[in-house]
Formats: C-alpha cells, structure tokens, sequence
C-alpha cells in the first residue's frame, strides 16, 4: 500500500513538471521580445526601474542575432506569449499580420512626430517605429585631411565631393599614394563571410533600388511591395560604387569571402583604412576596439554616391527597420500593460533619459527636446545631414522579397569579387531572384 | 496487480516523455506539412500543395545530390580510416592509450564549434593562395568531408576495437599455425568476426552524415550561393528565410524523414545479412 502511495505520488510529481507550468494569474504583465542584441542590458535596467516605479513586472528576453523570427515564432508558440514583439518592416507585418494589435487610439502613436512613418492598413495602426538610423560612407577626417595636405592632391576639402565620379577620382587618387597617406586601402574590406553581407545585399542594393522606384510613387517601400518584378534600372550604378569598394580596399577581391563585418570596422577603428560603408550603430563597434585610433571629431559621414543623375542633392540612406508591435493574441489587460510600459518609455523623463543615454537611439517622437538627441558622433553627423536639406535616401530594403533573396544577391556578390562569376550573374540574381521569391 | 504497478513506476514516466517530446511532435510535423502555418498552433489546411512546392524548385534537388555525394565520400572515408586506427591501436605498440584518448577527444567537441575552427584553419591555408573557403564550393566539400572525418574517427575507432578485441585469439592463433598470411587471417577471419561492429559504424556515419547540420551551418553556410547547402540545412533556410514557406519546409522535413529511414533499414537489411 505505501509503495503504491509513492508510485502516485511520483508519477503525479511528474505529470506536474510537465503539465504545471501553465500558471495563471491576475497582476498584468509585460513580456518584451528584444531585438537588438547590443540593447540587451539596457532594457534589463529600464525594466527594473519601471517595476520599481509601478510594481508592474517587465520581462525582457533578447534573441540572439539572427535568429529573431525563428525565436519569436517559437515564443508566439507557448503559452506564456511576447506582448510587446518587433517587426522589421511591412514584410514582417505580412507574417505577423494576425498578431497586430490596432495602435491608432493609443497615446504612444499620437507621440509620432511623422505617422506616416508607422505601419497601417485600413485606418488601423499596427506598428510604430521607435529609432531612426541612418548610413552612409564613414571617413575618418584625419586620414583624408593628410590627403589633402599632399602635393598633387586633386581636390581641397570633403566639401567638393558631392557626386560619384568626384568620389572615384579621390579614393583612386589616394589608393596610388597609400604608402604616403600610412593606410593599406582606402576602404575597409568589403564583408562577404557568411553572414556578413548585409552591408551589401541589403544596405547598398537599396540605393539604385530606391532611386528606381522614387520615380514611380512617393512611398518607395509600398511601391515595391507592390512590384511582382523589378527592372534593376540602375544595376551600373551599383556595379560602379561596388568595384569601387572591392578595388580600393585593404584585402584583395578575392579573399573577401573571409572578412566579417568586425574584421572591417576593426580595420576602420586601427587607422588601417580611410572609409567604410556603415550607420550610426556601428559608433560602439568603433569606440570599442582596443588600441583605437580614431578620436571622436575625426569621423565623419559622407552619402553613397553611385553617378546617378541629381546625387548632388543626395544625403544619407534614413530609415527604420524597427517597429514595434503589441501582441493582440494577449490577455486585454497585459495589452493594456504593454502599451502604458511603451508610453512610459517615450515620454517620461525617467523613460526618454534612458532612450537617449542608455540606448542612444534617434527617437521619432515628438517627446523629445533638442537637448534630449544623443550624442555620438555617429548620431551627431546623421542629425546634422536631415537637417542640411538634402533628400535622404528611403529605407526600402524593408521590401525587398525575402532573406533567401538576399542570400542569393550576397552570394553572387561573393563569387563575382572571387572572380567565379560575371557581372551579369549578380544582375541576373537581383532581378530574376526577385521575381522567383515574388510568386509564392 | 503489481504488473500494473511497476508499469505506472518503472514505464509509464519513459512513456509519457516519449510520447510528449518525439510521437506528438512527430504527428504534429506530418499535419503541419499539409498546411500554410505561421507558428505551430495556428495552421490551415492547404493539401498536396506544399509538396509540390518541393519537388518543382531546383533547390532541394540540388542539395540532395550534395549530401549524397557528401554521404557517399564521408561514410566510406570514416570508415576506412577508423578501422585502419582500430587495427594499429590493438597490437599493443607504446602509448595506445595516449592515442586512444586523443583520436577520440575531437568527438567531444560540439559541431558548431568545429565549424568555425575548421574555417578558421581552412580559411588560413587558403590565403596566401589568394583563396579562401568561399571561393569554390569543392573547398566546402572537402572542408565538410575533412571536418566529419576529424569528428567521427575517434568514435568509430572506439566501436572497431571493441569488436577487434573480442575476436578470440585461438582461431587468430590456429589460422596462423595453418599459413594463412596476415592479409588472408584479416580477410577471412577478423573481418567476418567483427561485421556487428561494422554495422553499427556504418549506421551511425550514415545517418549522421546525411543529417549533418551544425557543421554544414557553421562552416560555410551553403556558400558560395547555396552549393554546399545540404539538405537538413536547405529546411531550415527554408523555413525561416523565405516569407510564408514555413508549410514547404516541414514538407521538405517529412521527405528527408522518409529518405533517411529508407536507407536507414535498407543498410540494416544488408549488412545484418552478411552478420549471420
């Protein structure tokens, strides 16, 4: 009889931890599903002091790079859901469609300073972007002022550069005299690792993309959501800023399928380089590398100039890509939570330091006061560009068909640097791929 | 009466935990692959179309023929090499254990990080050629072959000098006596001896090299442009790389299933046969 007791009483422990776990109770709660592994411990700290402040508990759970859609379609599979989840764009917003809470009654929309930037569809809001970024081609003042200095120099100051064809003839020019200038490329390797090459496929392609579908509507990402198929118009544009970068860099074409993005901007940071394509993101990928040879005011940011007609009037790639959504599977009252934890975040004095100190993101909100706007120089040049009255270049790659779309550009990349390949190829995989991914 | 009860104790736990991590999960894939899904609990109906989804893109085709040309090379290779160890680490030389122990410790190391030392390697003996591990997929496939050779010896070794270890010395002994050369004893009387062991090994490379993901993910990524993807990893590119493909890549994870049991038994089949 006792041995029996037992035998129940294990098999029920058991059948417990299994089936247990499924705990309900009544205080709301708040589950946010990270993005952006660098913001990890920031977020930690936002959510003890909000549940220090309302006694309301925020759980922060951060995937790891990459591996966002895979770890949130998991997540949105337990019960214990996401209720503050993100979306890349309005592709992503296809995907999660079901799972969008309607945003448009919400204060935290009313914060937008530009809501058209938010992702909607029939009168509803379903998501809000919450950091504006911005890219370009990253010099380090020093280096190119050397330049300058040196007799036979063919132009006087960064100021001139303002078109592809002035670009080219500088970085070709400063490539014959590397040996003077202590640099071993002008560029810092261009990333073709594995993994590595969204710098390319994703951040370049989307300047001879976006000037093709400028000219067919005013919202370049709805546009091309919209287009079964594309011309590839400027494809010698992107030919000409990519052999560029590949033929004035610090490693020989060939050996790029080597390089990760770490490996270039370490190259940047150490002086060994004098320009690298990337955002203000990539400040504490810069700062961070030891033995750093860059100050602070040295770094400046110029356009991507590909000689397309009118770049003179170009400024930096800005956009988002990060748009934040409410779980509308959730219990109402976590619903309710989540939107008052977001609110808190983007307008409380509290919330708003943290976003700029902690986080230092360029908020679209309009809760922000000049004296909130971070500080890195990164984020400094991106400012200053918006507000130099040049038209910045959309953020559209948000539309381009799929990953495996920009696998396919980034590998035909890769092998036309290593030579296996033509150009023709990579043109045939940008616009055929496109069509191909379209169709499903 | 206690026939119930030690099932409740001794089976019923295995039992509940089989059926909670592997049948219902099994079932739940095999509805899964016959519907348009976003996550798991959420599914519709769409019948045969994720099948045929499948076998009309060029890409599952291809990375099938990769791992059969990967299977074919690494199991024979493992295989070899492994018994040729076996064979060199049970006649008692200085320091077997020593070389045992080292032959074996690759094993104990996860794929993905071996991936990544092996790029690093490869990528290191490649440069000054001006070449690296993307350059030409036949880097990949060797890279890959060399990788799950290095994994795998060690292990197959291990069950090789088991079964080397338990050929009784009086028949060794009395083939000698009666002339037969050392070629002759291995061909005749060590190799018919040791075909459990042979079984086993060639199961385990086999389907381990077929199933072969971490180190396949880790070291090239399917680069250049997918061709060296093999199969486990051209399912989960397709299922998390490509907008609402989630239902075609649980389809393409039910074919794989079905692949890997057929060969699976068909070599069982074969070699027990040649055991009795």
């Amino acid at each position: 009889m006792k041995n029996r007791i037992i035998a129940v009483m294990l098999t029920g422990v058991m059948l417990f931890t299994f089936f247990g776990c499924g705990k309900k109770n009544n205080t709301p709660s708040v589950y946010f599903l990270n993005f952006k592994p660098e913001s990890a411990a920031a977020y930690e700290k936002i959510a003890k002091e909000y549940e220090k402040e309302t006694g309301i508990r925020v759980k922060v759970m951060t995937a790891s790079s990459g591996e966002y859609e895979s770890t949130l379609k998991a997540e949105m599979s337990k019960s214990d859901v996401p209720t503050i989840f993100q979306l890349n764009g309005p592709v992503g917003y296809t995907t999660w469609e079901d799972y969008c809470y309607d945003l448009s009654g919400t204060a935290l929309y009313g914060y937008l300073s530009d809501q058209s930037l938010a992702i909607q569809k029939d009168g509803g809001v379903y998501g809000i972007p919450y950091v504006v970024e911005g890219y370009g081609i990253i010099y380090n003042s020093a280096i190119t002022d050397k330049y300058f200095a040196l007799d036979g120099a063919k132009f006087a100051s960064m100021e001139e550069i303002d078109s592809f064809d002035k670009l080219s003839t500088l970085v070709t020019d400063m490539t014959a005299k590397k040996e003077a200038l202590g640099i071993e490329g002008v560029f810092a390797s261009t990333s073709l690792a594995a993994g590595n090459q969204w710098r390319w496929q994703t951040h370049l392609l989307n300047v001879p993309l976006y000037y093709e579908f400028a000219t067919k509507g005013d919202n370049t990402t709805l546009e091309a959501l919209d287009a079964n198929e594309i011309e590839f118009e400027y494809e010698e544009n992107f030919k000409n800023i990519f052999d560029l970068y590949i033929n004035n860099s610090v490693t020989q074409p060939q050996l790029l399928g080597s390089k990760s993005v770490d490996d270039s901007m370490a190259e940047f940071a150490l002086g060994r380089c004098a320009m690298v394509q990337n955002g203000n993101w990539a400040w504490s990928q810069i700062s961070g590398v030891s033995g750093n040879t860059v100050a602070e005011e040295d770094i400046k940011m110029l356009p991507i100039y590909t000689g397309i007609p009118g770049e003179e009037h170009q400024g930096l790639c800005v956009g988002t890509e990060s748009y934040i959504a409410v779980n509308a599977k959730a219990e109402q009252k976590d619903i309710d939570a989540s939107v008052a934890f977001l609110e808190w975040l983007f307008s409380s004095e509290t919330g708003k330091s943290y976003v700029t100190n902690e986080l230092g993101f360029i908020s679209p909100f309009n809760t922000f006061n000049d004296d909130e706007k971070p500080t890195d120089p990164l984020a400094r040049e991106v400012l200053s560009w918006l507000d130099s009255g040049k038209v910045s270049v959309d953020w559209m790659f948000a539309a381009f068909p799929s990953e495996g779309y920009k696998d396919a550009v980034g590998g035909a990349l890769l092998e036309y640097s290593g030579g296996n390949a033509k150009w023709e190829d990579v043109a045939l995989a940008v616009r055929e791929r496109w069509a191909s991914e379209r169709q499903r | 009466m206690t026939k119930v009860k030690n099932f409740c104790i001794f089976l019923l736990p295995t039992l509940i935990c089989f059926f909670i991590a592997f049948i219902l999960p099994f079932f739940m894939g095999l509805f899964l692959s016959f519907t348009d899904f976003r996550t798991v609990t959420d599914a519709t109906f769409v019948g045969l179309k994720n099948y045929k989804e499948v076998f009309s893109g060029g890409e599952f085709l291809s990375s099938l023929w990769f791992t059969v040309k990967f299977t074919v090379v690494s199991v024979i290779s493992v295989n070899l090499l492994a018994f040729l160890l076996a064979l060199g680490l049970t006649r008692g030389i200085k320091g077997t254990n020593l070389f045992r122990t080292v032959f074996f410790m690759p094993n104990l190391i996860g794929g993905i990080v071996l991936g990544y030392i092996w790029q690093l390697i490869i990528n290191g003996i490649l440069y000054p050629y001006g070449q690296t591990l993307l350059s030409s997929a036949n880097y990949g496939f060797l890279g890959l072959v060399v990788l799950m050779n290095w994994q795998m010896i060690g292990y197959m070794m291990v069950i090789y000098i088991a079964g080397l270890q338990s050929v009784p010395e009086d028949i060794i002994e009395a083939a000698h006596i009666d002339g037969a050369s050392g070629w002759m004893r291995l061909k005749k009387i060590i190799f018919p001896q040791i075909m459990p062991s042979v079984t086993i090994c060639t199961f385990l490379t086999l389907t381990n090299s077929f199933k072969l993901f971490d180190q396949n993910y880790a070291l090239t990524d399917g680069g250049p442009s997918g061709k060296t993807k093999m199969l486990a990893l051209d399912i989960y590119k397709t299922f998390y790389n490509k907008v609402g493909s989630e239902g075609v890549g649980q389809a393409k994870a039910v074919v794989f299933f079905i692949i890997v049991a057929v060969i699976a038994l068909l070599q069982l089949y074969l070699t027990r046969d040649r055991e009795a």
